[in-house]
């Protein structure tokens, strides 16, 4: 990596750092994160394409209540340094990823540092609402985003100035069984962010239409977004027919329970 | 005397930086007051304009530097009724610092099981798994798709939502419990239910390529290569009597893949992802899972599994 480009990817590390707890722009999910550094880098479609990979990874890491998700800001940062260096193109991807969710795993430990230090920060304004200082209020709360870019800005320079020889001698290093392996691995890893996401949304009423979709999507001919197009189109339907019958309430109040039959069979397993 | 009945009101343009200000909602989020900081920065414009006094202006940041806490974009309509609230409140309505705080906190809790199903797991993984689909085989349009559309529904729905809060003011509270807001999420949560279904199908990866039988076929059922003959004419052969559903090699090979195929294409990625919904309501961290996971890819490829 020449100079210019570690200066970009530092960039785009920060933005990623600071939407990582902002979660606004989506600066941090791996499909715009990983495209702009393989953009700075001049590697457009190696990015690209690792950034769609890991982004079918990342799909249901959220930051919400007490859960804990690997951090996808470092995740889709280290990993497209590491297949930047690494040399080997959008074939790379997958072993890219591999490196990188332990990384995001030890990620969390950095959010819980910068979320520690934010309690200083907020007494501080605490005390400068006392003078009704506006200027400091701000002052004090960019820097807490500031801190928040720092957290992923300063692992990946680091990562960056590994000299890429030894980058790409320590992924040629890992034996096949090894990177294969994980290849296996990131494929069943998908299942995680889904189950999150099916855990948070799943009561009696929905659960017909996740097995719709399940069998639908086994006709390899129908797009995403033909399958999209169904799914507006029954869940349309639906909601018309239950206003129509009324029956729709009644079915959905006989459910009781947790309103997730699934879930209690699983619960009670 | 109208004048005198509303001394100072808020102007679009201050409602606009609110709005723009809540971005940095979550700039300061701690473990002791989470969000207080950043609803406090974005309720400075508004506070510099209803109050000229440093004592109100102080009363007015300390107010707001309470606890809070709840899904970003839905901070938009709390915003907003807080906005009326601190309004009506500038022109000398009874409105105290109990009923500003209650507001908030009475209407955080509902709107955040609002705002995290429809946007972390309904239109994130959608758009998300749309443009990744796109990305994967190297198209720019995926990401550009994501983020163009993404950034245009929240800012829509940050900007309207607050001005919806700040018209309505605590009358909100009433449209809460109310048909659409629940119309929206069932609607939602269908279609997120749909789509998971099929991405369960489609992305998750579980392959057993291992042989559970090898079958010799009979004379006729697969191509003979040796007799073929030489060149173009050969190949043209080959490929019609494929098509005609002649096997390549003389042994039919069926792995376990092939078999659970057979069943319901996609039955082992179902099994696992239920597998990982139990593991999760038994409180074991995704973190675990995942690291398992990574762990049983190695050790089933090494043993000749997977």
């Amino acid at each position: 990596m020449n100079a210019i480009s570690i200066v970009l990817v530092i960039i785009v590390a920060f933005l990623a750092g600071m939407e990582g707890i902002l979660d606004e722009f989506q600066f941090h999910q791996p499909l715009v994160a990983c495209t702009l550094i393989g953009i700075v880098c001049g590697q457009p479609v190696a990015g690209i394409v690792l950034g769609g990979s890991l982004q079918m990874i990342a799909m249901g890491w959220a930051n919400i209540g007490a859960a804990v998700a690997p951090d996808a800001a470092l995740a889709s940062v280290a990993s497209a340094i590491i297949l930047m260096k690494g040399g080997q193109g959008a074939e790379g991807a997958q072993t890219a990823i591999a490196v990188a969710i332990p990384l995001a795993v030890a990620g969390l430990f950095l959010t819980m540092i910068a979320r520690t230090l934010a309690v200083p920060i907020v007494h501080a304004m605490d005390a400068a609402a006392e003078n009704a200082d506006f200027k400091k209020i701000e002052m004090l709360q960019w820097g807490a985003i500031f801190m928040q870019g720092l957290r992923i800005a300063v692992p990946a320079a680091a990562l960056c100035v590994v000299s890429d020889q030894v980058v790409s001698n320590l992924l040629n290093s890992m034996p096949a069984w090894l990177t294969e392996g994980m290849s296996i691995g990131g494929g069943m890893v998908v299942a995680v962010g889904y189950a999150l996401v099916i855990n948070m949304m799943a009561t009696a009423e929905v659960w017909p239409f996740f097995f719709i979709g399940f069998a639908l999507a086994a006709i390899s001919d129908l797009t995403l977004i033909g399958l999209g197009i169904v799914a507006v189109a029954i869940a349309f339907i639906y909601l018309n027919l239950s206003e129509k019958g009324g029956s729709g309430a009644g079915a959905g109040a006989a459910a009781g329970g947790s309103g997730d039959p699934l879930g209690d069979i699983l619960n009670d397993y | 005397m109208a004048e005198n009945e509303k001394k100072v009101a808020l102007t679009k343009q201050d409602r606009i930086s609110v709005c723009f200000r809540s971005t940095f909602l979550q700039g300061s989020w701690n473990y002791e007051r989470m969000q207080n900081g950043g609803y406090c920065y974005a309720m400075i414009p508004a506070i510099k304009r209803l109050y000229t006094t440093k004592e109100e202006q102080a009363d007015a940041l300390k107010r707001h530097l309470e606890f809070f806490n709840t899904q970003p974009y839905v901070a938009a309509p709390i915003l907003g009724v807080t906005l009326a609230l601190e309004e009506d409140r500038a022109n000398g309505a009874p409105v105290d610092d109990a009923a500003i705080q209650g507001v908030k906190v009475g209407m955080m809790g509902p709107l955040a099981g609002v705002g995290d199903p429809i946007f972390w797991f309904t239109v994130r993984p959608i758009l998300g798994a749309l443009a990744a689909s796109f990305a994967m085989s190297g198209n720019i349009l995926g990401p550009i798709l994501f983020f163009v559309l993404w950034n245009v529904i929240r800012y829509a729905f940050l900007w309207y939502t607050q001005e919806f809060g700040y018209q309505a003011g605590t009358a909100i509270t009433k449209d809460l419990s109310g048909g659409l807001l629940q119309k929206v999420t069932q609607g939602a949560s269908i279609l997120g239910m749909f789509v998971l279904g099929s991405l369960v199908q489609r992305w998750v990866s579980v392959n057993f390529p291992i042989k559970v039988s090898e079958v010799a076929l009979s004379e006729g059922a697969y191509i003979e290569w040796d007799k073929l003959p030489q060149g173009g004419e050969g190949i043209k052969q080959a490929i019609a009597q494929w098509s005609s559903g002649m096997s390549m090699d003389p042994t039919k090979v069926t792995t376990l893949q092939d078999n659970l195929n057979s069943l319901v294409p996609g039955l082992a990625a179902l099994l696992l992802t239920f597998l990982c919904m139990y593991l999760l309501k038994k409180k074991v961290s995704p973190i675990v899972i995942i690291l398992g996971l990574f762990v049983v890819g190695i050790v089933f490829h090494l043993i000749g599994l997977m």
